[in-house]
């Protein structure tokens, strides 16, 4: 599952420890998942979706759809 | 950014390390105590040995839900490093236990085996295993 998370927070100009604060989670775990390491859960996805003010598809893409549509 | 719930989730796993932290001394002592102070301190009387064990009982349930209330705080990766860690000292603790115990059964050694020995393989394994999810997930 591939995610704009580094690039969304970047536009913020938000640090990793910053985002995972919001978050409720370590900075290993946006380090995680930022490089693909680590899906998270659904209740995590849905927080970054609020968080952010964005619908989870413009954050998470399926690597499998994308390449399908290709 | 810092938001009022994020610091308390952070104040909240501060909070369930030093309480795991505690219940494990706690568990630790009260064991050292079933276990030597019937030779030290009270001669082998029945009461105070059935007294230290329940005691060492009770501090390790408590310790069990400290544990249980430190896992169900931490985060997905946190918990997923944690279950992988666990299932390695398991696995590592069944087939290195019965091994040991067959190694007695058929005289490869002469020595009764331990049960301390197995601890100590099964926490070396877990710490093995905690080590390995930090790096991968880092």
């Amino acid at each position: 599952m591939k995610n704009r998370l580094k690039v969304l927070r970047a536009e913020r100009d938000w640090t990793q420890a910053q985002l995972a604060d919001a978050l409720e989670v370590s900075r290993q775990t946006v380090n995680a998942i930022e490089t693909g390491k680590f899906d998270p859960s659904l209740p995590l996805v849905f927080k970054m979706s609020r968080l952010f003010g964005l619908a989870i598809e413009d954050i998470f893409q399926d690597e499998e759809l994308a390449r399908d549509k290709e | 950014m810092k938001t009022r719930e994020s610091s308390n989730w952070t104040t909240r796993l501060r909070k369930n390390t030093i309480r795991l932290a505690y219940w494990t001394i706690a568990w630790v002592v009260s064991l050292a105590l079933a276990a030597f102070g019937p030779r030290f301190f009270w001669d082998y009387n029945s009461f105070y040995s059935i007294l230290a064990i329940a005691i060492n009982l009770a501090m390790g349930v408590g310790w069990i839900l400290a544990n249980k209330r430190n896992l169900g705080d931490l985060d997905g990766l946190q918990q997923k490093i944690q279950l992988e860690a666990t299932a390695l000292a398991l696995s590592v603790g069944v087939v290195a236990g019965l091994s040991y115990e067959l190694f007695e059964d058929v005289k490869l050694i002469t020595f009764q085996p331990e049960i301390s020995h197995l601890v100590i393989v099964m926490s070396l394994a877990y710490a093995l295993g905690i080590a390995r999810g930090n790096r991968h997930y880092r």
